[in-house]
């Protein structure tokens, strides 16, 4: 326990992910804390890939994490942008009322 | 205890218990703030690992820009936030279940599980000695990786771009100004020479033709 190995970061990264999958469980109806989850599931991803990075000596691992947080800014703009577009018009943002593709 | 560890049970432990927060906070604001917790004690976490670069760029771009984000879009939708709380006691026997299961996987895949000892023979681009990792990062990210720079560049560019294109919308009565009417106006169209009449002055309907 006196050091701080792979093992620890990769088991937090873990339980963060967990906790991203088990918030778009429980909120099925706020689509901003879905949202949120995401993000919190893309950081542990993030985790994973640095604490790889640093064990192996390789920096590539610092560099798509790079690339992943990016993706997942850009992510986060549209998606916000979507939801604003949708309780302009729909004047909800429940997920069980996002239903305009009959899917 | 030495400090590294210290702060890594530090770091670890806000980071879940404040995770945990944003899944369970009634108030979405409350989500938001907690989320930005996580992200700074994520940062710290990469500092302890030695990633800095990566850990700045976690405050700049997660807690200076994607939070906020979350937080002018809370604020602006006028939902009753409540109400899309309904189903959270109903849903939560399941989704423990669900994630119980899936962290007693993951967490036995991380406790049954080693690296190959040839992995560090297949390192693609190893850190160099002797730089900082700022520097190290830019090293091959200009270089080996530009072409995955670039196009994470065009993928933020598209991301402004559509999001300026989905929520930008044009009011009708708001006046604006039209550049090609103002450059295709010529003198004819822009000016009148009236006669008037001494005491008179022009009627409003004059007026009203003369300013078109």
């Amino acid at each position: 326990m006196n050091e701080i190995g792979l093992g620890h970061f990769l088991s937090v990264a873990a339980v963060l992910f967990t906790l991203g999958t088990l918030g778009i469980f429980l909120n099925r109806k706020n689509v901003i804390i879905i949202l949120m989850s995401i993000e919190l599931m893309l950081l542990a991803v993030n985790i994973n890939l640095v604490a790889f990075s640093i064990y192996l000596n390789d920096i590539v691992g610092q560099v798509f994490a790079l690339l992943v947080l990016t993706v997942a800014a850009a992510e986060a703009a549209i998606g916000l942008a979507v939801l604003v577009v949708f309780f302009r018009n729909r004047g909800t943002i429940a997920v069980q009322d996002i239903n305009l593709m009959k899917g | 205890m030495s400090m590294p560890v210290l702060f890594f049970y530090l770091y670890a432990g806000v980071a879940i218990a404040a995770a945990v927060m944003v899944v369970v906070a009634r108030n979405p604001v409350h989500s938001a703030l907690f989320l930005i917790l996580v992200f700074v004690n994520a940062a710290g976490m990469f500092v302890l690992m030695g990633a800095e670069f990566l850990a700045m760029i976690l405050i700049v771009v997660y807690v200076g820009a994607v939070a906020v984000l979350f937080l002018f879009v809370i604020m602006m939708l006028d939902v009753d936030y409540s109400q899309l709380r309904e189903g959270f006691l109903e849903y939560l026997p399941f989704g423990l279940l669900i994630g119980f299961i899936f962290l007693a996987e993951l967490l036995l895949l991380a406790g049954g599980w080693m690296i190959s000892p040839t992995v560090t023979k297949t390192v693609t681009a190893p850190i160099p000695a002797g730089v900082s990792n700022t520097e190290a990062l830019g090293l091959v990210l200009y270089t080996r990786y530009i072409h995955y720079f670039q196009v994470s560049g065009m993928i933020l560019l598209v991301a402004m771009v559509g999001a300026i294109v989905l929520t930008l919308r044009h009011k009708k009565k708001v006046k604006r100004q039209d550049i090609s009417a103002q450059n295709a106006r010529s003198k004819e169209t822009a000016m009148a020479m009236r006669h008037v009449k001494p005491g008179q002055g022009l009627s409003d309907n004059d007026a009203a033709e003369w300013v078109r």
